[in-house]
């Protein structure tokens, strides 16, 4: 990718990237509908393999989007790294923070006689 | 950082509502998290297709959208790749489809909204709050009207113009729990299928009250025909399609979730369209001509790749997961 971007089209690698996110997302629908017994019933770390494999699918996806289409590869990388660092760690804290305290809550209700409260 | 004020800006604004995005998809985890044994199954619930009335097609629909915003955001970037090389015309054209394929998504989510809203099936909400579905002895679901009695009551809607002026309810589903329990008694093969999901633990295989053959790992409950009355008789609501209190799908949660997030999302895209349109009217006028740069076409082609982006998430959450 060169730097200057004004008189260069991309026209052909953003059609390549379009072809590459439909046929994610046509796999992952696929998936979705068939949900394989393979995959559904085995568990990784908690959680079914499908559903790991649709998370990560759609992180290829949204790494894509980033950086073709709102065209990051392009950007300095002091700004790439103030978006990009600032979303990834506080998303990542954000998650951590659900499933410690999910998986606490979650426990209390199994193990006592409220069934709904909120 | 080598980006003009406007482009950092909107970078900005961005990461703000990304994070905003963020919060709103933790906080549906989290519940769905604490509820997940109760939590409706996506594929039973999405499986309208426009056009085809009584197929059941469970996520084709959905998916239909998420390619139509990605085309569109593959319009946009040509758009703004149009842009660059200052080419009016052919920015105008790209913008154009953007703008369709934008209120396209609206409208289908509006209509998947419809369809939410209006329900098919129906349920009952018990007296302890979980809500129960019915089966026939095959385990294919069962309509209320399929088998609801209807008796001579006359129980009418309370509006301000017919009752105590001060007071109203909102309206009343189409049949009543008595015609409801009627109905069951006299259809002896219905059984009723409750929210929780059965596991192929021991302890779900040991438990007599699920009817033998009906019950699989992963899809919710059947009860035997004694269970399923002992259900029945502690109806207390009927529960036709959704709304933010209660849903015939299941966790009273879940619509609350579905329409909030959905919703948000759905007003992201249409503010979006409103900006591409009149972005698309001062393309048309040669403003960014004048200016000798489209970069305004770039700073709003983020913010609809940034709509793309939490759509991809909301979907993979929401429809998959």
């Amino acid at each position: 990718m060169s730097h200057s971007h004004e008189h260069v089209s991309n026209t052909s690698r953003i059609w390549k990237v379009f072809i590459l996110l439909s046929i994610v997302t046509i796999v992952e629908v696929a998936l979705g509908i068939v949900r394989p017994e393979l995959l559904f019933n085995n568990n990784f770390l908690g959680m079914n393999l499908l559903n790991w494999v649709f998370i990560i699918l759609t992180l290829y996806k949204a790494y894509y989007i980033v950086w073709a289409f709102m065209h990051m590869e392009g950007e300095k990388s002091s700004l790439r790294w103030a978006v990009v660092a600032t979303v990834i760690f506080l998303v990542l804290y954000l998650v951590f923070i659900l499933l410690v305290e999910g998986n606490y809550v979650y426990g209390v209700f199994k193990n006592s006689t409220i069934k709904w409260n909120f | 950082m080598g980006a003009s004020y406007g482009k950092l800006m909107m970078w900005f604004f961005i990461v703000s509502d990304a994070l905003t995005f963020s919060g709103f998809l933790a906080a549906y985890g989290f519940s769905r998290f604490k509820f997940i044994d109760n939590w409706p199954i996506a594929d039973e619930v999405f499986t309208h297709f426009p056009f085809m009335h009584g197929v059941d097609a469970p996520m084709y629909y959905v998916a239909l959208m998420t390619f139509i915003l990605i085309f569109s955001s593959v319009t946009m970037v040509l758009a703004v790749d149009a842009g660059h090389q200052m080419k009016q015309k052919k920015v105008a054209f790209y913008l154009l489809l953007t703008i369709i394929g934008g209120l396209i998504f609206v409208g289908s989510q509006a209509w998947e909204w419809k369809n939410f809203i209006k329900g098919e099936y129906g349920a009952i909400e018990t007296k302890g709050g979980s809500i129960i579905q019915f089966v026939d002895k095959t385990g294919k679901r069962v309509k209320l009207e399929e088998f609801a009695v209807v008796l001579p009551e006359e129980r009418e809607q309370h509006k301000r113009s017919n009752g105590i002026w001060f007071q109203d309810e909102p309206s009343l589903p189409t049949y009543s729990v008595a015609e409801v329990q009627a109905g069951f008694k006299a259809h002896p093969d219905l059984l009723v299928r409750t929210e929780k999901i059965y596991r192929d633990t021991a302890e779900d295989k040991a438990n007599k009250d699920l009817q033998p053959g009906l019950n699989k790992n992963k899809h919710r409950e059947v009860l035997t025909r004694e269970a399923s009355e002992a259900m029945v008789a502690n109806a207390h609501l009927v529960v036709e399609g959704a709304n933010l209190q209660r849903n015939e799908y299941g966790s009273k949660l879940f619509a609350d979730f579905f329409f909030f997030i959905t919703g948000f999302h759905g007003f992201h895209v249409f503010s979006g369209v409103v900006i591409n349109i009149i972005i698309y009217l001062n393309v048309l006028l040669g403003t960014y001509e004048r200016r000798k740069n489209y970069e305004m076409v770039e700073k709003v082609g983020l913010y609809w790749h940034f709509v793309d982006l939490v759509w991809v998430f909301v979907f993979t959450f929401f429809y998959l997961v």
